[in-house]
């Protein structure tokens, strides 16, 4: 370290999870897990158990499918027709939540929201982001849903239906991201590394082949 | 249970203001869409929010709004739409419809 560098002042102290406010919502999550135990509903390990299979889901799941419905153009009509019983193909478990996918193509882009909270398709893109959660994402992404690409970095043409899909009800969305030029000869792995989270939210595309 | 929309079919969202949970957003209420989709039947969420058991069941759709019809001030393209899931409670025949 530098000489310069005197240590007489204080840094402040990064907090701990205890030294945030604990909240309504904090005491009401935790009193409500305390009595399904207390009361035998559940027991501590199948919640924590449950917390780790949250925690478990990631992209990479997502990645998989897309990455094969671009090698594989008929598992693509399938994955659009049924997000959960393609995944089933290839032994990843969607869950029970019916999933539609929804194809870019050179006419449509895609792009997800849950207006009313926060409904993702977390069997297969984990848990979402917390802008996804945020109240400026899912009022503004109906609203000027092309300001909203735009600071994402996505600009779309004129010409195109950027389609926003507000999943209200019993429906999860997962954007099937158009296959990037140049990707002509990949490996269905190597096009794994190609789709990212945000590309099947929508608001953003496939990587470029490097 | 038989489906009372067609893909296709024109029609308008309810502009009703019920207390409770309500899964339609008030953003597209009072608006005119086209469904897009037909999904299937599910238990009512506007009962099983309360501990009821859902029944009857109610026919779920997708249904698509042009987005310039939506927001009068809209900035964005004439092609772009919003897709809503709606159920059938929310759905009055539109304009145009047989």
């Amino acid at each position: 370290m530098s000489e310069h560098h005197h240590h007489d002042h204080q840094h402040p102290k990064q907090p701990d999870l205890e030294d945030q406010p604990i909240t309504y919502y904090k005491v009401m999550t935790e009193a409500l897990a305390e009595l399904l135990i207390e009361k035998d509903v559940i027991t501590a390990d199948e919640l924590r158990n449950q917390m780790e299979q949250q925690d478990s889901r990631s992209p990479i799941f997502g990645a998989r499918l897309i990455a094969k419905a671009w090698a594989d153009p008929a598992f693509k009509e399938r994955l659009i027709a049924d997000v959960n019983g393609a995944a089933a193909e290839m032994d990843i478990d969607a869950g029970d939540v019916p999933i539609r996918g929804v194809e870019n193509t050179d006419d449509v882009h895609n792009v997800v929201v849950c207006t009313l909270c926060s409904c993702y398709p977390r069997s297969l893109i984990g848990l979402p982001p917390d802008w996804y959660k945020s109240r400026a994402y899912r009022s503004r992404t109906v609203r000027e849903p092309r300001k909203v690409l735009a600071e994402f970095g996505t600009v779309m043409p004129d010409d195109i239906d950027v389609r926003v899909h507000d999943s209200t009800a019993d429906l999860r969305f997962l954007v099937i991201p158009k296959r990037p030029e140049g990707s002509g000869l990949m490996s269905e792995e190597e096009l794994t590394d190609l789709v990212t989270r945000d590309s099947m939210i929508g608001v953003s595309v496939a990587k470029n082949p490097a | 249970m038989e489906a009372k929309y067609y893909v296709g079919d024109a029609v308008n969202v309810r502009r009703a203001f019920p207390p409770g949970h309500v899964r339609t957003p008030y953003f597209i209420r009072g608006q005119k869409g086209v469904i897009h989709e037909v999904v299937g039947t599910y238990s009512n969420p506007e009962e099983l929010a309360y501990g009821r058991d859902g029944k009857p069941a109610l026919m779920l759709y997708r249904v698509q709004f042009r987005q310039s019809d939506v927001w009068p001030d809209y900035e964005g393209s004439n092609a772009d739409t919003a897709l809503v899931d709606l159920y059938e409670n929310w759905l009055e025949p539109g304009e145009g419809a047989v």
